[in-house]
């Protein structure tokens, strides 16, 4: 039986509060980290576990560490990203709103193995609960002694404070990030160089995703070998999945990496609602392809989902029934990134508009038969064209949609209607 | 002191997205002279200031209404029978398009992207709360709860 690790505290009685972190063995692990490892110990401590990151890349998390210059001289930051705002995905939130010490104590983990002494949470505007709970949470670390001065006694200083972002889903790309960090419009930057080089006001950053700086505590508590034994050889650990769409129990669900798609879906999400036959399922946020029906037995890790064709991202599952239009599905989508595409470079911001007007078209009946064969284009000479990967993100859901259900795309050119709804 | 305009203290540019949230707060929206104000306290150009206030949007450069609702349009909501439902019968019942505000000034209507409840989905947001499992009847409650308090 899979012992839940990261979720272990959301039932108690307020699980948010630093009370109860610490009652259920909170900053036990800051202090052993303090007290027993040096810093570079705490780095190989988290290479040998395997945590990748679960902001939606999957790199992993020690080499990331082990880039930040060890030169005490450089100043270093460390972000922690609390943007979250892809349709399908809500996990950080609900780690933020319901446990942020677990969050916070990873961070100061993380600080300390790279030598940090500035940490900034970067939250998205529109989460005022999570706001809020940061805010307290930092606040009675600081009374606790886990912030600030001289932490525990150990001579380790470290600083953490919020910014709120101002409603941008493009400032969740981590050097957008560090730009509206800097006060300017969240526009990426070009990489290399990397944020671990060259980040926040030109010096080495460390960004990682809410999720991935929870595992920390737990690493440190339990051991890498532990850790590693939890998931695949190449996804190691826990993993938050968040099941939305058309199953009977939709909400998050902390399992091992690995399990099957279809336990997820039959098991612990109930199945399909109202009885209906699942049609397709988006396995982990708005930009990664669809699997079909026939592609259930598939593991939830990194590497399974590469092998066929999509990604884990940030294991975000949307399960769609036998009644739904899959032009509707990319127009929705299409309309999220054209929303959200943040102007710099031509192919994204033109293509993804392009791309809406024809799917609009298509899916009110106004489509003409070489409407599809544009948007294939545009969609496959966007790949890799892009200045960041969001370009690449809003081409996927199109070029996936046509392999697989091309069929109802052209049933909207010759009937001027769904396939479905007919 | 050109020199030190020039090399500006970088932390202090960080302080624009709040700095744009208090002058907003204060002032309903980010009037010419919010963002004036904004631009002088912290040395910057104008147009700079109202660079980031169209980039960002959650910044208003124009008075919406006491209760900006905001209907979340994403896939997740949509799929559980959300968005368009809940838009269209948001249209009838206030009597007005997406993006307007009723006479009143009491409700602005909007639609959104992914607001992080496709668990809880349909959701719709309004000011600083958040609505979840959002059905029509809720719709009911929640706009009469909020007249209730303008009566
Ligand atoms: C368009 C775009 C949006 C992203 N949004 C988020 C986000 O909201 N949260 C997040 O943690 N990572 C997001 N990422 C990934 C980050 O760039 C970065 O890889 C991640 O924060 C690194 O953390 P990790 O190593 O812990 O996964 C986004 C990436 C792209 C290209
Ligand atoms: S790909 Fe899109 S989001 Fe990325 S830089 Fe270009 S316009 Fe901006
Ligand atoms: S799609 Fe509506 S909250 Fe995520």
């Amino acid at each position: 039986m899979f012992e839940r690790v990261l979720t272990r505290n959301f039932g108690l009685p307020r699980s948010e509060s630093i009370d109860t972190y610490l009652a259920s063995g909170g900053y036990e692990a800051l202090r052993k980290v303090l007290r027993e490892y040096t810093p570079q110990q705490v780095i190989d401590i988290v290479t040998a576990s395997g945590l990748r990151g679960r902001g939606g890349a999957g790199f992993p998390a020690g080499r990331k560490w082990a880039f930040i210059p060890k030169d005490p001289q450089i100043e270093k930051y460390v972000c922690v990203n609390t943007d979250e705002g892809e349709p399908g995905t809500f996990k950080d939130r609900e780690l933020v709103e319901k446990d942020p010490h677990q969050v916070i104590e990873g961070v100061i983990i993380a600080s300390y193995a790279v030598g940090a002494h500035r940490a900034f949470v970067y939250i998205r505007g529109e989460f005022f609960l999570g706001v809020k709970r940061w805010i307290k949470a930092i606040d009675d670390a600081y009374a606790k002694g886990f912030l600030g001065k001289n932490i525990l006694g150990s001579g380790f200083s470290l600083d953490l404070s919020v910014h709120r972002g101002a409603g941008a889903y493009i400032c969740g790309e981590e050097t957008a990030l560090i730009e509206s960090l800097e006060g300017k419009r969240g526009q990426p930057r070009k990489k290399p160089p990397y944020p671990a080089s060259v980040g926040l006001w030109g010096k080495p950053t460390l960004v990682h995703n809410v999720e991935t700086l929870a595992n920390v505590p737990h690493i440190i508590n339990r051991g890498a070998e532990w850790y590693a034994s939890i998931g695949t050889p190449k996804s190691t650990g826990p993993k938050i999945f968040c099941v939305s769409g058309h199953v009977k129990n939709r909400g998050i669900f902390e399992l091992p990496l690995g399990v099957p798609l279809r336990e997820i879906i039959y098991e612990h999400a109930g199945g399909m609602a109202f009885d209906k036959k699942l049609k397709a399922v988006i396995p982990g946020g708005a930009s990664t392809p669809m699997l079909t029906p026939d592609q259930l037995d598939i593991p939830m890790a990194f590497e399974t989902l590469e092998g066929a064709g999509t990604m884990l991202g940030t294991g975000a599952i949307i399960v769609m029934n036998e009644d739904t239009c899959m032009v509707d599905v990319a127009r929705r989508l299409m309309r999220f990134f054209a929303h959200e595409s943040c102007g710099h470079c031509t192919p994204c911001r033109t293509g993804t508009q392009r791309m809406l007007a024809l799917l609009e078209d298509l899916e009110h009946g106004r489509g003409k038969a070489e409407d599809i064969a544009c948007l294939e284009e545009i969609a496959s000479k966007m790949r890799g064209l892009t200045f960041c990967p969001m370009g690449d993100a809003a081409a996927n859901p199109i070029l996936s949609s046509l392999k697989l259900f091309r069929d109802e795309y052209e049933y909207h050119v010759k009937y001027k209607r769904c396939a479905v709804a007919a | 002191m050109q020199l030190e305009a020039k090399i500006a203290d970088p932390a202090k540019r960080s302080m624009l997205l709040t700095a744009l949230y208090i002058a907003q707060e204060q002032y309903g929206y980010l009037t010419k002279e919010a963002v004036e104000r904004v631009a002088t306290r912290l040395g910057l150009p104008v147009a700079d200031v109202y660079s980031m206030a169209s980039f960002y949007s959650l910044y208003r450069v124009q008075p919406t209404g006491r209760y900006v609702l905001q209907v979340c349009e994403g896939l997740s909501c949509h799929l559980v029978g959300g968005a368009d439902r809940l838009v269209d019968y948001l249209r009838k019942k206030l009597g007005i398009e997406v993006g307007e505000t009723t006479p009143d000034g009491l409700f602005t209507l909007q639609t959104v992207q992914c607001l992080a409840s496709c668990g809880t989905s349909p959701a719709i947001r309004v000011n600083d709360a958040l609505y979840e499992n959002m059905t029509t009847e809720k719709v009911d409650e929640l706009l009469e709860t909020l007249r209730g308090y303008h009566v």
